[in-house]
């Protein structure tokens, strides 16, 4: 087992390499930092949580070595991660189908890769409430998937509730941007 | 006309009690404790200044028993720069100094140093009017207990003179965050010695305090997700107690400590469970299609007061621990979440949402009758001091995440901050051995 995560974070970063060092020679506009981007992020957890599962995603890898990575390509849909949500409502509004269509295209073509769905709410409220208000969210974006044919097994539903809230928001249109869920690949 | 009496007499307190209670503080606080209000009738109480041997310690620890009453609202603590003797012993202390001071009690004690770096700290109380000793005491104590030893005799002060149980020897957690790291970090009750038992870059929510005050709860989303992790204060060493797919969270210990109500989603919406503090024994304790969450112990383990939406909007339900039907508990106000339940049993404090205000807000179990504790604004996560005569909650001041409490009846006000510090999430907890 841990050898085979080895393997995959080895050439994962191989790839990686390999996918960075074709980017500098080809000008392109395409961000080439935009793979790095969370990374940062990443490494700053708690110096007290052991050995998550980080290891780099084969599947979008590969594909960045081809035409670049779909999921951070900002030209293609799939690089749009967030779904709002209306005041004390959960349902995924018409808007947003093309988004939610192509994230479960994309799971259905790569059954190795996986979702966490993060459900988020406004700082109204207490925190605890919070956090179950943006799990409905991310229970109804997952409901979504598995209805367009994602398995359970790609998709974990989860919530930060007010954590990643912006703070004191003054007006209605602030609050709107909280209530949302965020589409996150693992190993991203 | 009532409230409004009472808000202005809180407003004069304030002044008053502002800057001893700074002064004291401000030397080795974290924390800074602001008290507004008081009781109508104060005890007028002399603290004179203990002897200390050179060398017990540099913290004057009649200080620190004089802010400990001072911050009760319960207590004037008088200045005694006006009479020279020095009493250390009550059998030293002539009454007639003290009575010109219009003192109702008067308390006197002694620091010595013993062999084995030890310390030996003894200390009385005396009744000015009666001219009799109420208690004494001796501690034989380790020099960093200190502080600790001050704390207990402000609680024996405390409950001799008030009757109320004690509170001062406790401590209070709470959630720190600064520079986008978050801190659940543990203080006294006085807001001093603050220690961070975990940090993350990720959001750390809902500590709760084992009742033998051993261990914390806590959720963590260090793995992008929230777990419950439970922390021993004495080793640092800590346990995955829930880690299940989906959210895990809102931690409740049971009063016997065997015990912890959680939250849990799995692929849906949040739901009651009971698990053994090992993390074995997981039984479900609601089946609803709506959202169950903030779950507490009533005192006698019987019941699990809980939030639900399953009537439309958040209000508090009870559950048997053992599941069955839940019954609702709150029909005031718009919102009524996040239930405590004062040491007694006797009382219910919760946050209440009336218009776009959340204050705190109290119920009395026996007759139903509901008082509002807080102004209002973002007030939220209320948790009982040992003796249930103080409620701590979080507030927001400027933009930022305050500590507040309030006395039980709502007469005494405080608020803790840390200057540039955004804290939040607090839980008080049990009294110190």
């Amino acid at each position: 087992m841990n050898k085979s995560i080895l393997n995959k974070k080895l050439l994962g970063s191989l790839l990686l390499a390999m996918a960075l060092s074709a980017c500098k020679s080809t000008p392109m506009v395409d961000k080439p930092a935009s793979v790095e981007d969370k990374s940062p992020k990443t490494e700053a957890t708690a110096p007290a949580a052991s050995t998550t599962d980080t290891g780099a995603d084969t599947a979008g890898v590969k594909d960045a070595s081809l035409s670049g990575n779909p999921l951070t390509d900002p030209n293609n849909i799939l690089s749009k991660r967030s779904i709002y949500f209306d005041f004390d409502k959960d349902t995924v509004r018409e808007e947003f189908r093309p988004l939610v269509e192509a994230h479960a295209k994309y799971l259905a073509e790569h059954s190795n890769a996986k979702v966490n769905l993060q459900g988020n709410a406004d700082e109204r409220g207490t925190r605890e409430y919070n956090l179950s208000l943006g799990q409905r969210r991310s229970v109804a974006v997952k409901k979504s998937l598995n209805l367009l044919s994602v398995q359970d097994k790609q998709i974990e539903a989860v919530s930060y509730g007010e954590e990643k809230a912006t703070p004191n928001c003054k007006d209605e249109a602030c609050h709107q941007l909280n209530r949302r869920v965020d589409i996150v690949y693992e190993g991203e | 006309m009532k409230k409004l009496f009472k808000i202005f007499q809180s407003g004069l307190f304030f002044v008053a009690a502002f800057i001893p209670a700074m002064a004291s503080t401000s030397a080795y606080a974290a924390l800074e404790i602001e008290i507004s209000g008081g009781s109508a009738q104060q005890i007028p109480i002399a603290i004179v200044p203990f002897g200390q041997a050179a060398g017990s310690s540099q913290e004057k620890i009649g200080d620190i028993i004089a802010a400990d009453l001072r911050r009760s609202g319960l207590f004037r603590v008088l200045e005694t720069g006006g009479v020279a003797s020095r009493p250390t012993e009550v059998s030293q202390v002539k009454y007639a100094e003290w009575a010109v001071l219009q003192a109702q009690a008067l308390t006197v004690g002694n620091v010595t140093v013993l062999p084995g770096n030890r310390l030996k700290v003894t200390f009385g109380l005396a009744d000015v009017l009666k001219q009799n000793q109420l208690v004494s005491m001796e501690y034989n104590i380790a020099p960093s207990q200190l502080r600790l030893t001050a704390h207990k005799i402000a609680d024996v002060i405390y409950q001799k003179l008030t009757g109320e149980g004690p509170i001062f020897a406790s401590r209070i957690a709470y959630i720190n965050k600064s520079k986008n790291r978050f801190a659940l970090q543990v203080a006294d009750a006085d807001g001093m010695n603050a220690q961070t038992v975990v940090s993350s870059s990720e959001p750390i929510i809902s500590p709760a305090w084992s009742p033998d005050g051993s261990r914390i709860a806590y959720v963590s989303f260090e793995k992008k997700k929230p777990i419950i992790f439970v922390q021993s204060l004495t080793t640092g060493q800590r346990l995955t107690l829930a880690n299940f797919k989906g959210n895990n969270s809102a931690p409740a210990w049971s009063p016997d400590g065997t015990k912890l109500a959680i939250v849990l989603s799995h692929s849906a919406n949040s739901q009651l469970y009971t698990i053994n503090a090992d993390g074995t024994g997981l039984k479900q304790v609601t089946k609803s299609n709506a959202i169950d969450t903030e779950p507490t112990w009533s005192p006698d383990a019987k019941w699990i007061y809980f939030t639900s939406d399953r009537g439309g909007n958040p209000q508090i339900y009870k559950v048997s621990a053992f599941g069955g039907e839940a019954q609702r508990v709150t029909f005031q106000g718009d919102h009524n979440l996040s239930p405590h339940f004062s040491p007694d049993g006797k009382s219910l404090a919760m946050v209440r949402k009336d218009g776009a205000k959340y204050s705190i807000a109290l119920q009395d179990m026996a007759n139903g009758q509901v008082r509002l504790l807080s102004e209002g604004g973002q007030d939220e996560s209320p948790s009982f001091a040992p003796n249930g005569r103080v409620i701590l909650y979080a507030t927001r001041v400027g933009g930022r995440g305050a500590l507040a409490a309030v006395s039980s009846d709502g007469r005494v006000k405080q608020r803790l901050s840390e200057s540039g510090g955004d804290i939040r999430e607090p839980s008080w907890g049990p009294l110190l051995n």
